[in-house]
């Protein structure tokens, strides 16, 4: 099996294996105990907090570690809203691009919590331009919510000019990098945002861990209370094994970033090129230049993306698809009907994303059994749609 | 290594032939159909709902074999629900399975499988293949109280070729042990019972649903014309049904037939009631090329019906057949299959379009129909 959908998940690196494993049974204690059992486990949370707040340039008493990128951005989405809203301001401001993270919490807010959301414009290739943001800006904005590159379709947003303009309004900008971070610059006086999610698991770290920053003055109600770890704004015993391998994780990506881009963007760049030569009725989607260097993805005409994943599968090839699903109902991708594309388009979703561990020899077999399977899914596909 | 894609459901039966084929040394790619549900009735129709998905993926896990759910919802509604609904408004009584098994089986799925790159599609029906004169030969499951040879009588010798009975082979209380002795998690699932897009109502209620204009109230008559009563919509009456037909009479009165051109129910004595002849329409013949002549046979008219000795004689190019009764049968009913049988062997079969007999009637099927 050849893997080729790092952008779901990638393996965990050695290195940062290696670092964990003494705060399983070794250095077990509980960062909050008063012993020397607990203040060795705090010091390791402490190190690794530092650590991140070095790769994203602002003070470690501004990373708050949480369960997950998901967790980090219901954090952000919730905490911000319910915080701002006891002002006056209800408005959250995203787009029906962002991850279900963002997304699916924004209407849960406005379902619940009297949150009023404005969905965001998005351009053919999903990217939000500042000129969407400033025409959208009003009196109640809160919150601006926009990932900084896109999990489906790769595209990257220009986070350094939309954070600015909503602080120039004095709005709130949080920014989902979780996919970004494996690959992009991650400096949060750079990029000017208030609040940033990130994830383990995406740049070599283990699942089921993340961080949120949130910059220092930034009014946040906890979601999770309880014994007041994380200065009150996220209880819950410290994961330290996890805190400590995500933290090294992240340093890792940046140590290694021009290194880890010279590998992929090189085999992206060939598979976008051959894909688009070999196979007719193939798109592009997302940016064609401000998208992760790792991503490719394409849209087919008349195919079931789903499908084709599976007949990918079934020849040794592990990709995904915008229209994934597990229970055989594909429903054509809501970020790629967002950025115009039509059903027909939009239900043949293809995401080839590739990591440290793709090789030349997997890319040319891949392209090699492509074209004949994107054949045989539209074969299929006018089978399933001829009545 | 021969690539098999079973079709799986969730069920024991599918699940050990997976197993099966899995410890007889071929690759086994596992397959579940999604197949159409009445908006909102996902969870109740059997063969979709998603525990079942999740028993036949949890099954797949156990076995370390690919697992994949294809989407058939629309194809299955356009075929199968289709066809249901055509078939009643006929005055027929449809066999949704045999259409399942001919455009959905072996038709959707085998398109599936050979893209998947199978050489066997491979599902958990209880029968048996075999070979004769270099041809598959289709038979019956060891298992006689759960042969299921009669909704294959559909396929193709080009499919019969490339396809798989992996529990025909044993009882089913072998079968269930041995999901129990392998810990499939579908040992203790209950058998399907009713037709899965009817998610466990009666028939007429989804077909009120679905057709309401085909209940349409008309006579009840007998064959002699005399109307003695009416109906409430001809699909609410099977053939052979007694009860509920609505009207009193001195002797025990029958359905005997539909007129679904005039509307008209005909009921009539248990005497009335046996039927001579037979003509069946949609004629496959499992060899592959019908006989040239009349043959000697069992016959099974449904599903559960015991065989019973008929002559079978092939009209046209063998894609209708007359059945000849030796003995006159209760209750041949248009739209259910005529199963041929030799022995273990299935020949062929089709669909009965018409019954006879030599009584005098005014239903126009006692000549040949056109």
């Amino acid at each position: 099996m050849i893997y080729l959908d790092y952008a779901a998940t990638t393996p965990v690196d050695e290195r940062v294996l290696r670092v964990m494993r003494p705060f399983f049974s070794e250095i077990f204690g509980n960062p909050s105990s008063a012993h020397r059992f607990g203040q060795r486990a705090e010091a390791a949370v402490e190190t690794a907090r530092e650590t991140v707040a070095g790769v994203l340039n602002c003070r470690p008493d501004e990373i708050i570690f949480t369960a997950g990128g998901t967790e980090a951005d219901n954090l952000a989405l919730r905490g911000v809203m319910l915080a701002e809203m006891e002002s006056g301001r209800n408005r959250l401001l995203t787009a029906r691009t962002e991850h279900a993270a963002v997304s699916k919490t924004a209407e849960h807010l406005e379902k619940y919590a009297g949150v009023q959301v404005t969905w965001l414009t998005v351009d053919e290739f999903g990217q939000v331009r500042p000129e969407h943001v400033a025409g959208a800006l009003r009196e109640d904005a809160a919150l601006v919510s926009v990932m900084f590159a896109n999990n489906e379709v790769g595209t990257v947003n220009p986070i350094a000019a939309l954070a600015p303009l909503c602080r120039e309004r004095r709005v709130l900008f949080h920014s989902d990098a979780v996919q970004a971070a494996g690959y992009l610059d991650v400096d949060v006086q750079k990029l000017g945002v208030d609040l940033l999610a990130l994830g383990g698991h995406k740049l070599y770290g283990p699942k089921g861990v993340g961080a949120l920053f949130v910059r220092h003055g930034t009014g946040l109600v906890p979601s999770l209370t309880g014994g007041g770890q994380e200065t009150g704004r996220r209880a819950g015993t410290h994961n330290v094994p996890y805190i400590v391998g995500f933290a090294e994780a992240l340093r890792l990506a940046k140590e290694e970033r021009q290194e880890r881009i010279a590998h992929v963007q090189p085999l992206r760049d060939y598979v976008i090129a051959r894909v688009l030569q070999e196979i007719p009725e193939a798109r592009l989607s997302g940016h064609p230049e401000q998208r992760l260097p790792n991503h490719a993805s394409f849209v087919f005409r008349d195919a079931d993306g789903n499908l084709l994943v599976q007949l990918l599968d079934a020849a040794g090839f592990a990709c995904s698809s915008g229209s994934a699903c597990k229970t055989g109902r594909p429903e054509p991708s809501e970020v790629l009907l967002a950025m115009g594309f039509t059903p027909a388009w939009a239900r043949g979703s293809l995401r080839v994303t590739l990591g440290l561990g793709t090789t030349p020899e997997q890319v040319e077999a891949f392209l090699a059994v492509l074209p004949s399977l994107v054949e045989r899914a539209r074969r299929l596909h006018k089978e399933k749609t001829r009545s | 290594m021969t690539r098999v894609v079973v079709a799986m459901s969730g069920g024991v039966d599918s699940s050990v032939a997976a197993a099966l084929l899995k410890r007889q040394g071929y690759e086994v790619i596992g397959i579940m159909l999604r197949l159409w549900s009445e908006p909102g009735k996902e969870d109740s129709n059997r063969c979709c709902a998603p525990d079942a998905m999740m028993l036949a993926r949890r099954v797949a896990a156990r076995l370390d074999i690919p697992f994949y759910v294809v989407d058939a919802g629309e194809v299955f509604r356009a075929t199968v629900v289709q066809e249901f609904l055509d078939g009643y408004a006929r005055g027929e009584t449809p066999n949704p399975c045999l259409v399942c098994n001919r455009q959905i089986r072996w038709g959707f799925l085998w398109q599936h499988a050979l893209a998947f790159g199978a050489d066997y599609l491979a599902t958990g029906h209880y029968a048996r293949r075999g070979e004769a004169n270099g041809k598959a030969v289709l038979l019956k499951a060891r298992d006689q109280t759960k042969d299921q040879s009669y909704v294959l009588h559909v396929l193709s010798q080009e499919q019969l070729q490339r396809t798989l009975f992996p529990v025909g082979e044993y009882l089913k209380s072998e079968v269930r042990q041995m999901a129990a002795e392998w810990g499939l998690p579908s040992a203790l699932r209950r058998d399907s019972q009713d037709l899965c897009f009817l998610a466990g109502e009666d028939y007429r209620v989804f077909l009120r649903r679905y057709a309401a204009d085909i209940f349409r109230p008309g006579v009840v008559m007998r064959r002699d014309g005399q109307v003695i009563g009416t109906h409430s919509g001809l699909p609410a009456y099977t053939i052979g049904q007694r009860k509920g037909l609505g009207v009193a009479t001195m002797t025990p009165l029958y359905v005997l037939a539909k007129d679904a051109a005039a509307n008209a129910l005909i009921v009539g004595t248990a005497e009335e009631l046996g039927q001579r002849k037979a003509w069946a329409r949609a004629v496959n013949w499992v060899r592959g090329e019908a006989p040239s002549q009349p043959l000697r046979v069992e016959v099974k008219i449904r599903y559960t019906a015991r065989p019973v000795w008929a002559e079978v004689t092939p009209l046209d190019d063998g894609s209708r057949v007359r059945i000849d009764f030796d003995t006159p049968v209760r209750d041949a009913t248009p739209g259910q299959a005529a199963v041929f049988y030799a022995g273990e062997m299935v020949l062929g079969g089709g669909i009965i379009e018409a019954t006879g007999n030599n009584l005098p009637t005014i239903h126009p099927c006692h000549c040949e129909p056109p």
